[in-house]
């Protein structure tokens, strides 16, 4: 019996259909029992993404789910709630911890409430932003919501809707911090958040009893952006989401365009686009190095990283005249071909990178202040990082494998042998030399790799005005984080109708309050350094 | 791929005369030669010296400006060589804050309080298409598009993000001007005559 | 030809004791050994920031400071001047009197101790028959600045930061008069000027040989841990508390504190250097003859000046190594192992001494 018989089986109720992925429509009332049966029956343990939706009528909600055993099938459940006024759905962050933070944000992007979710804080705007953005009715007077140059005092009280036994909701509030503890705010300037991250803390002398995180402070709108602008346009916007890997977020939309537009692209370019994802992970995991280095007290090793990041940027530099931000994956290929020095540069930074992470080891990770700091330090089960679904190094780290270039092979990945790195401490020395294995890893991609770069078209030509067909389309990629995907729901219009991209620093956000409780301040910024996340990839 | 030539206003690259703020020179002759006190004069040479090469940053960043700001204090590019030496992370401490990174609304009054929390002198360099005009991002709801509504800026340094280079010469510009301040109250007396008739020459031209 | 200091000392008392009645010549002398001092202190704390810059740079792969000047030896004089002119800002919530106490409190600490330093062959301010125990005294008030500092700042971070700086004191300064004792116990004495004298043929590392060498090296780990400076520097932990203790400090008095830092690192040198390696002593060898003839035409301010940048280049080296030690660790190596060690240590110093098997 097919998974499709199974849940039909199982859920008379639902609509199932095979698009790209299978996807199961459900109505209000049966989502609580779609949910279930999927998370206890079938297995799908794992919520990829939950997306809000507009569809012009009715607000809903699409989760992508998938099982901790074959992360690269993804399952698609949709629901729908009619009312625009009041809409409610009812919540998952018990059958998947990571819906919590997804669903805030959904309410203060559609303004759907969920019942019996512990926490419905807008998550990215002010409490008092009026209106729901990501609506299609949004209105955007800036009058509505004007520039505000006082700082106004962080509130300690949440909402929760509860629903009471007669099936009736109940608002409720409670306090998370009270008047007795003592709390420290850790940003949102405070050099240890890599960029405007906003945690609230509260200690008992140096130890952590609970930590809140305030996010939005880096919230720029771009899946409203996207909504009003052309698909080529679009492709900008993705770099500046997670900007260490610029590179394989452009991928990442790219593929689904040109998947949903079934455009054949050339080897060449495959290789190219995987050869320059794996220069921007090393980039991405050397700056990750450095500021865990230099957040843990040692200057001196931050430097040593940037320098060696710098001969990886040069390579950038020359290949597409960027830096950091690339700009070099366009829909049907890549900007510009590769130039002929290419390959000997990539040759010449394959040997100096190998000494360098000897050397790198030997100043840090050898180091007995370093080692006794990140041993044992937040440890993170592997059920917490598949239920907060906490992918990339700081997931396999744990235990969790969920490498999308090894589940859903891209690219120029299913012609190259690799191992995925895998830890199962789950503690902080196992994130951080995750992320130094995996550089070397990313160098042996680009061994086999850079010698056998086939001839050909470096770029398909496409129509001038890009119309995807009618649909929902997903794309993975792995990215430096985790699995990086992008959604696109599309009407046939020359913009999309809704873009999503699952952020791969959210769920680590959402694990710093449980693996940091009872370990000191210390450990708190150690623990932060070895998550690794972006602050813009996270508010989007 | 072929590479054209850029054209601004009308203009290609070529007739469009790069101008290095020389003003700031030409405006500290003007200065002297309507004559100012010479102890008063050499005096404030020595502040402005004393200041233009010792400015300490703000550990502050908000997104992809952040890095490259972090680069430009690394070994390749290294900013210490300027004076720029000390980054310090608590705003009480610093002279200049670079706003390197997008700023929403959010983060509108947490900018405002930082500027506010330093001591004076302080300056502002605007670091990134974002914090000067929005940037990619100025047609969103969230982006406060010139950073210059919530403080006053000295320098812009344009690119998105601009290179280390860029913002080593930014950041050099900035010195260019601090050491063209005026400190004194006599000097300051003379600064806004000339400032004045600055003033009345444009109104002419 | 005499290059010692102590000669243009004695030309400068004989002329003024021949000019001036004695209460105007005392007087004169005592302001211009003040003003020496104060210069002194000034000079060294900005050479010490300029050279840990360099060396910084260094180890970093950077070129440092070299635009203002040759090799930008003038950075730290701009960084004063602008300092001497910011902002002091006025802060609302602070207990006054103590805000603006404190800092005095650290800068005047430091000053003291290091006004009581034997500089060269007679060149020491003042000369206590318990010098030893004076600089250990003196020195421990600058804690007191740091938690004023910090308490008085009513700011979250400060507040840490000063508990953590109280408790790493208080620990430390057990190791550091711990090992002092050692050498207190093998010479007999705390004043600082007998103690030079007795290292003229042989310093005292070498006479009291393994424990003298085990409590020079937790000497120097205790008192780089006192300095307040990395891996010791969780007080102001950077990362951790933006700036610690004195997160709220801005101009002058923010100033202070950061020269006091650097003066410490050369206090703690100059006492290591004082006490196990013959302070202005030049280098003797028993037997050598023609070496030490050789060594003895080095003044003795030269000889101090290059034990002590000596042991603050290592100091350098160790701060620009290691990454920061988290505080329970930092109690750890102290309780568990610093001071039992020192404990131990004098034990075998103490044999050593008894059964005279020292050189």
């Amino acid at each position: 019996m097919d998974l499709q018989e199974k849940i039909a089986s199982l859920l008379p109720s639902a609509t199932i259909e095979q698009a790209q992925y299978l996807t199961i429509s459900v109505a209000k009332n049966d989502l609580r029992k779609a949910a279930e049966t999927l998370r206890h029956q079938l297995g799908f343990d794992i919520l990829w993404s939950l997306t809000g939706m507009d569809w012009g009528t009715a607000l809903g909600v699409v989760y992508h789910l998938a099982s901790s055993a074959k992360p690269g099938e993804i399952v698609v459940l949709k629901t729908q709630a009619e009312d625009r006024e009041n809409p409610m759905l009812h919540t998952v962050c018990d059958l998947w911890a990571t819906a919590e933070l997804n669903e805030r944000e959904v309410y203060a992007m559609f303004g759907i409430r969920f019942i019996n979710n512990p926490d419905m804080r807008k998550l990215l705007l002010n409490e008092n932003w009026v209106g729901f953005p990501l609506r299609k009715d949004y209105n955007a007077d800036p009058e509505l919501n004007p520039l505000n140059l006082h700082s106004d005092e962080v509130s300690d009280l949440r909402p929760k809707l509860v629903e009471q036994a007669d099936g009736t909701v109940k608002e409720e509030w409670d306090e998370i911090f009270t008047n007795k503890e003592y709390i420290v705010n850790i940003g949102p300037q405070h050099p240890a958040t890599h960029g405007v991250l906003h945690f609230r803390v509260s200690l008992d002398g140096e130890a952590i009893k609970k930590v809140d995180p305030h996010l939005g402070y880096i919230h720029r709108g771009i899946e409203r952006m996207c909504e009003s602008l052309t698909y080529p346009q679009m492709l900008h916007l993705t770099d500046r989401l997670d900007y260490l890997s610029a590179h394989m977020n452009r991928h990442a939309i790219c593929m689904c365009v040109e998947n949903a537009l079934q455009l054949e692209i050339p080897e060449r370019v495959k290789y190219i686009r995987t050869l320059m994802d794996e220069l921007t992970r090393i980039a991405s995991h050397l700056l990750a190095w450095s500021c865990m280095c230099m957040d843990m007290g040692g200057l001196t090793a931050f430097i040593y990283g940037m320098r060696d990041r710098e001969k990886i940027l040069s390579i950038f530099d020359d290949t597409c005249g960027g830096r950091l931000i690339t700009n070099y994956n366009i829909i049907g290929g890549v900007m510009a071909d590769i130039k002929p020095g290419f390959q000997k540069q990539v040759k010449e930074f394959i040997p100096y990178m190998r000494k360098m992470l000897k050397e790198h080891n030997a100043i840090y990770t050898g180091n007995v202040i370093a080692k006794n700091r990140m041993t044992g330090i937040g440890h993170m089960s592997r059920e917490l990082s598949i239920n907060q679904v906490v992918s990339g190094p700081s997931g396999r780290a744990s235990g969790f494998s969920s490498d999308m270039r090894k589940h859903r092979p891209y690219g120029a990945y299913d012609k190259v042998k690799f191992n995925e790195i895998m830890r199962t401490e789950g503690d902080t020395f196992a994130r951080y030399s995750a992320r130094l294995e995996e550089i070397s890893a990313s160098l042996d991609i680009i061994e086999q790799l850079i010698d056998n770069i086939p001839e050909g078209q470096s770029l398909v030509k496409t129509k001038a005005v890009i119309r995807l067909p009618e649909g929902e389309y997903m794309e993975w990629v792995e990215a430096a984080r985790g699995a990086f995907g992008v959604y696109i729901c599309s009407k046939g219009e020359k913009t999309p109708y809704r873009v999503k991209f699952r952020s791969t620093g959210m769920p680590l956000v959402a694990v710093v309050d449980e693996i940091s409780r009872d370990e000191k301040i210390a450990d708190l910024i150690a623990i932060g350094g070895s998550l690794d996340y972006v602050v813009p990839d996270i508010d989007r | 791929m072929e590479v054209k030539d850029i054209t601004l206003q009308g203009k290609g690259t070529k007739d469009i005369e790069f101008k290095d703020n020389e003003y700031l020179e030409q405006y500290l002759q003007e200065l002297r030669a309507n004559g100012v006190n010479i102890f008063v004069e050499k005096l404030d040479m020595l502040i402005n010296w004393g200041r233009g090469n010792s400015v300490w940053p703000l550990t502050f960043a908000t997104s992809c400006c952040g890095i490259e700001f972090m680069s430009v204090g690394a070994a390749r590019y290294d900013f210490a060589r300027f004076g720029f030496e000390v980054t310090r992370s608590s705003p009480r401490q610093a002279d200049v804050i670079v706003v390197a990174g997008t700023i929403v609304y959010k983060m509108a009054p947490v900018l405002k309080r930082l500027y506010d929390q330093m001591a004076d002198p302080k300056y502002v360099v605007a670091m990134g298409s974002c914090a000067i005009s929005g940037g990619p991002f100025v047609k969103s709801y969230h982006v406060v598009n010139n950073v210059c509504d919530i403080i006053p800026v000295d320098v812009y340094v344009p690119g998105c993000p601009p290179r280390p280079e860029a913002l080593l010469y930014g950041l050099m510009q900035l010195q260019r001007k601090m050491k063209v301040e005026n400190f004194l109250p006599d000097a300051q007396k003379a600064q806004k005559k000339i400032r004045k008739k600055l003033k009345e020459v444009e109104v002419k031209q | 030809m005499n290059l010692e200091l102590r000669t243009l000392m004695q030309l400068i008392d004989e002329g003024l004791r021949a000019n001036l009645p004695k209460f105007w010549a005392v007087a004169i002398e005592c302001l211009s050994v003040g003003l020496a001092l104060l210069a002194g202190y000034a000079v060294l704390a900005m050479l010490l920031i300029y050279v840990e810059r360099k060396v910084c740079a260094w180890f970093q792969v950077r070129i440092g400071p070299n635009r203002v000047g040759p090799f930008g030896i003038f950075q730290t004089v701009a960084d004063t001047l602008k300092m001497l002119l910011k902002e002091v800002i006025p802060i609302n919530h602070v207990d006054r009197f103590l805000f603006y106490t404190a800092p005095f409190v650290v800068i005047a600490a430091s000053m003291l101790t290091f006004a009581a330093l034997p500089f060269a062959k007679g060149i020491q301010a003042i000369d206590f028959n318990i010098g030893v125990f004076y600089i250990m005294a003196i020195s421990s008030i600058s804690i007191l600045g740091i938690l004023l500092a910090g308490w008085s700042s009513n700011n979250k971070f400060s507040m840490i930061g000063a508990m953590r700086s109280g408790a790493q004191m208080i620990s430390y300064e057990l190791s550091v008069g711990l090992s002092l004792l050692a050498i207190v116990m093998l010479s007999g004495t705390m004043q600082l000027s007998t103690l030079v004298e007795q290292q003229a043929d042989l310093w005292f590392i070498f006479q009291g040989h393994v424990p003298a060498f085990i409590a020079f090296v937790i000497y120097l780990i205790a008192g780089h841990a006192e300095t307040n400076r990395g891996p010791f520097d969780l007080p102001e932990a950077e990362s951790e508390l933006t700036a610690g203790f004195h997160t709220e400090y801005s101009g002058i008095h923010f100033g202070f504190f950061y020269l006091a830092e650097y003066l410490n690192m050369f206090i703690i040198a100059g006492i290591a250097a004082t006490v196990f390696l013959g302070g202005w002593q030049p280098l003797h060898i028993p037997g050598l003859d023609g070496f030490n003839y050789v060594m003895d035409f080095i003044p003795s301010f030269i000889w101090f000046l290059a034990k002590v940048f000596f042991l603050i280049f290592l100091s350098l080296w160790v701060r620009w190594t290691f990454p920061r030690l988290r505080i329970d660790q930092l109690l750890h190596l102290e309780w568990k192992y610093l001071m039992p060690l020192s404990l131990l240590n004098i034990l075998i110093m103490a044999v050593l001494v008894v059964m005279g098997w020292h050189f």
